[in-house]
Order: structure tokens, then sequence, then C-alpha cells
């Protein structure tokens, strides 16, 4: 504690030398920075420094392998495919949510986001148990011969398991904000109910729902607990993109895992840019 | 996603104002609400609530004697102190990291804001399995630290520190996004007021932001809490699942069904599902404290 010995006594020029220090050293940004440059931003270089001292030739055709395009396609259709489903039921659950008033609504409504809470680990024990052939949903379908655990559909049932608070969490907010009295003019002009949604709702509610479902399949497509565990995991069969990364790492073919490694990351780019862009379009209407 | 938070966060007393009144069957006829109530509680019930339950209806079918037996073995003991671990090193970190972040963001103007969002959200659109693969490239034997890390006898891939890595970067973002809207709508009055009156920064901080956004700070833990405790495929990546050692509670219940060892894996499974009970109820709790109606 040294105090220049003819500073005037002003308690005040204590702290303000103090903030004035602080006003040049942002410490917010320095953690900021630092935390994103060497946890996020590092690895990302690091990979895609990896990939690109591979040859293009090489690369392309390790990103092209028949396992790797199959199992693309199982990736990418499965998610889409669930996306979309949850786009319509989402939709539903969010707007049952926000319109009507039903005994074990709050219930419900906490319920939408278990898949957030609940490990994906435990999400795929479960669904492989319940869709088997001797669980609960399975055995229903087995009798008329649909296999869902351990094949495909497994696959999908898992992704619409995650997905789905995308969707709902999405719609919701603009389903909140819409003016019931646009519908009422539309009702009391003689529109039927189903015009009146189609016409009227549905417009403004659009981006918000390709929203969610870009948000969930991009949750989907990169999704590994769950559908490792009630996939089968055989190639061209429900092998999918992520588990056939982890598949490489298993074999030490680190150059395979970080190609299609790469191909995920640019995927996820992509789907992002999509999404920033379904928002800049929803924010029109918001 | 930070724009479609347009809801109004008021803080206790105030009453909550959502703008449209739910209907109270306005028209007795249609039939229509009883239906879509119906389908909404079908759908959720085949995708959510049936295998959710399952969890619980397994793990009980023969009471809590194998349970109680399975919490012996020293692997699910390990499991479970190693999940924790993980999280009460992650949390604090990610909490340091996610408040500077969303002051930095929602104090300043700068060009590239929005870039520096999307960059912070990044860990939620890439694949856990390709993060858990870029620790891999970075820290592991092939990786760019691969070789210093041998010569220096520093394990980080297939031990603590890489799944202690991958749980960070999977959870990295949550605080910062739910803290972020709240500072907007706080505005800086109250800040500027105290500067005026000669208070620190630290001052501000715990005397002023701390309880204002204590509830959005409290959500974002509870959701880092969550995905840090129960990530599995980017902690999968680079644990190398060693049991006993680098087995986290989320594989322990994958390798205990990959063993065939169901009760077991139930078990595991049950503990998780409790703490994703817990969470969504204090979710709930917080929800209504902010007056947020969604995540």
């Amino acid at each position: 504690m040294t105090t220049p010995p003819f500073t005037p006594e002003k308690p005040r020029s204590q702290p303000n030398a103090f903030l004035k220090i602080f006003s040049k050293i942002p410490w917010t940004w320095v953690i900021t920075f630092v935390y994103l440059a060497f946890l996020l931003i590092l690895p990302i270089i690091a990979m895609l420094v990896k990939a690109s001292s591979e040859p293009f030739e090489s690369f392309w055709k390790t990103a092209t392998t028949p396992e790797a395009l199959s199992s693309y396609e199982i990736t990418f259709v499965t998610a889409a495919a669930a996306a979309a489903v949850n786009g319509v039921f989402g939709t539903l659950i969010a707007w049952v949510i926000v319109r009507y008033d039903f005994f074990g609504k709050r219930f419900l409504e906490a319920v939408v986001d278990l898949p957030f809470a609940l490990p994906t680990s435990v999400a795929g024990l479960t669904l492989a148990t319940v869709y088997s052939e001797q669980g609960w949903i399975g055995s229903l379908f087995a009798s008329s011969g649909f296999k869902i655990a351990f094949t495909r559909l497994g696959v999908w049932i898992a992704m619409m398991f995650i997905s789905l608070p995308f969707i709902v969490r999405t719609v919701q907010p603009v389903l909140t904000e819409l003016e019931k009295e646009v519908e009422e003019a539309a009702w009391s002009l003689g529109a039927s109910k189903f015009q009146t949604f189609i016409q009227v709702i549905l417009p403004p509610l659009t981006p918000a729902i390709l929203t969610g479902v870009a948000l969930g399949f991009s949750r989907a497509v990169g999704e590994y607990g769950s559908t490792v565990i009630i996939a089968s995991n055989t190639p061209f069969k429900d092998l999918i993109t992520p588990v056939l990364i982890f598949q490489s790492l298993e074999r030490y073919d680190y150059v395979g895992a970080t190609v299609i490694g790469v191909v995920m990351l640019g995927i996820s780019f992509v789907s992002l840019l999509a999404i920033n862009l379904l928002q800049a379009w929803s924010k029109r209407y918001g | 996603m930070a724009n479609l938070n347009s809801s109004l966060n008021n803080f206790e007393g105030d009453r909550p104002q959502n703008s449209p009144e739910p209907i109270k069957s306005t028209d007795k006829k249609s039939l229509a609400p009883a239906i879509l109530i119906a389908i909404a509680f079908l759908y959720l019930g085949l995708v959510l609530l049936l295998p959710a339950a399952n969890v619980f209806v397994t793990a009980f079918s023969k009471g809590f004697a194998p349970i109680l037996e399975a919490i012996k073995q020293p692997d699910f003991q390990n499991a479970i102190k190693l999940t924790f671990t993980l999280a009460i090193i992650a949390l604090p970190l990610n909490t340091i990291f996610g408040l500077s972040a969303a002051w930095a963001i929602a104090r300043n103007k700068f060009p590239g804001k929005s870039l520096l969002l999307s960059i912070i959200d990044l860990p939620f659109s890439i694949s856990p399995v390709v993060a858990g693969l870029m620790i891999v490239l970075l820290y592991g034997r092939v990786g760019w630290f691969g070789s210093w890390l041998e010569t220096n006898d520093i394990k980080i891939v297939f031990a603590f520190p890489g799944m202690l890595l991958a749980t960070i970067f999977v959870s990295m973002p949550f605080i910062a996004r739910e803290v972020i809207p709240v500072l907007d709508e706080m505005g800086t009055d109250q800040e500027e007021a105290a500067r005026t009156l000669g208070a620190s920064d630290w001052q501000i901080f715990w005397k002023i932001v701390i309880p204002n956004i204590r509830w959005g700070l409290l959500y974002g833990l509870v959701l880092t809490n969550a995905r840090a405790m129960g990530e599995f495929g980017a902690v999968s990546v680079v644990s190398g699942n060693i049991a006993n050692k680098t087995q986290s509670l989320p594989l322990f219940v994958e390798e205990s069904y990959k063993q065939y060892e169901t009760e077991v894996a139930y078990s595991a499974a049950v503990l998780l599902a409790l703490l994703a009970v817990v969470t969504l109820i204090l979710k709930e709790i917080l929800e209504r404290k902010t007056n947020k109606k969604q995540s």
C-alpha cells in the first residue's frame, strides 16, 4: 500500500483509478476470447488442418467410399424424415399448449423438454427396450412383421425423440405472439376454421416451423448416443455417419475419421447458416 | 436463438402477462380441441412418455434390491464419482466463461456481434462425435500436442482431462445464451447509477448484476449441469471407456447394456432419469420465476 505523499485527500480517487485500469483491460473480453480460442477454435482448426494435409484426390476417395455414401444417405434421409414428422406433431403440440386449457397441461409442457434433460444413452437404452420385439410398443408391431429396434426405423424413432423439443420450443413463442384478432376477423368474414388455419395462421408460423425443423434436423444428424444403442450399426443398413466416425477411430483410421468428420462439420456450418437465414426471415414477422 | 426470446422477463412480484388468454372451449360444439389434445398426448406418449416410464418400471420391476446390489459394484460407484467430478469442474469454468461472454456481448456494440454469437452456439451444431474427434486430433498420439504430451508423460486422451475437455465443449453455450437476454432486458440504468455513486466494477457485479440475472443464470446452470452429467457421444470418443477409470455414468449404462447386464444398465439409467426429472422440475420453477415460456 504505497500512497503517494502529496495526493489530496479524495477518497474517490482510489476507486476511480481502479476503474480506469479496468476500462483499459476489459477482462471479460480476455476470458471470452481465450476460452473460445483454446476450447473451440483450436480444435476446429486442428481438424481442418489435419484434413487439408490430405491430397484432394484421396480426401474425395475417403469421403465417398460406398460405406460412407450409404451412411450419409441413412443419416440425412432418416433425420429429415424425423424432423418432418416432428414439424407436424411439434406444431400441433405447440398449438395445444398455447391455445387450450386442459387437465395435465403443465405436465405436458414440462415433458416436452425431457429429451434435453435425459442423457442420450438412457434414451437409447429405453427406446431399444420399448421398441424391441418384446417391448411395450415393439411387440404391437412385431405381429404385423415390423421390426423397429435394431433397424433403420429404430434410428428414426430415436431421432424423433431427440429433435421434438426443438420444434415445439421454436413454434410456441411465435404462436403466443400471434394476434387473435386477425383470426377472429377472418372468422367473422366467413372463413371456415380450416381456411383460417391455412391462410391466416400458417403463413406467419411457417418461418418458425422451418427454423424448428432445421434445428431438429441438425441435432438428429449429429446424434450419436441414442442412435448407436437402438441401431444394429450394420453398414448399408442402419449405420449412420457419426457411428462410422466412431468406428474409424476404433480402427485407428484417423485419416478416415477426420475426412468424414470434416464432411459432417461442413454440414453443421451449412445448417447453421440456413438456421440463421430462417431466423432472419422469421424476425420480419416477430 | 436469442431473438426468439422476446418474452418479458419480469422479476418477482410482477404477475405474468401472457398476451392471448387460452380459450376455455368457446364453442362447445367443436370436437377439434379434444381431438388435437388427444393426438398430442398420443404422440408424446409413443415417443417420450412410454420410453421414460419404461426406465422406472424396468428398473424397479424387482424392487429396490437389484439396484442396491448394482450400486455396490466398484465400477458403478466410480462412474458416479467421475460423473460428479466432471460436472463440478466443468460448471464453474463454463459459468465464468458464460458470464464474461454474456457481459461482453450484451454490454458492447461492435461489428461481428452476431458472428460471435453464432460461434458461441457452435458446440450445439457440431456432432458430439466430431467434437470428441477434434480433441483426439489435438491431444491424441497423432495430434498436434501428442508428441509433446507423450515426452512429458501427460495423458489427456483416454484419460480424465480429455473427458473434461469434451464435457466443457458440449455444455459451453448454455449460460451465455440464457444470461444475454436478461442483461439486454435489464438495461444499464442501475449500473450507471451505481457507478456514479462510486461503486467499483466488482461491487456492481455482485450487488446489482448478480441479483438481477440470478434466475436466468440458475436456469443456464441447470441446463449446463444436465448436459455435463449426461453427455455421451463426445465423452465416449475421448474416454477409451476403461471401466473403473474413464467410465462416466452414461458410458456405464451403454457398456452394461452391451454386456447383457440389463439390470445393471437400468439401475444406472434410473439414476440419470431421476437427474432428468429434477432438471425438468427446476426448469419449470425457474421458467415461472423468469416468466419465460421457452428454453
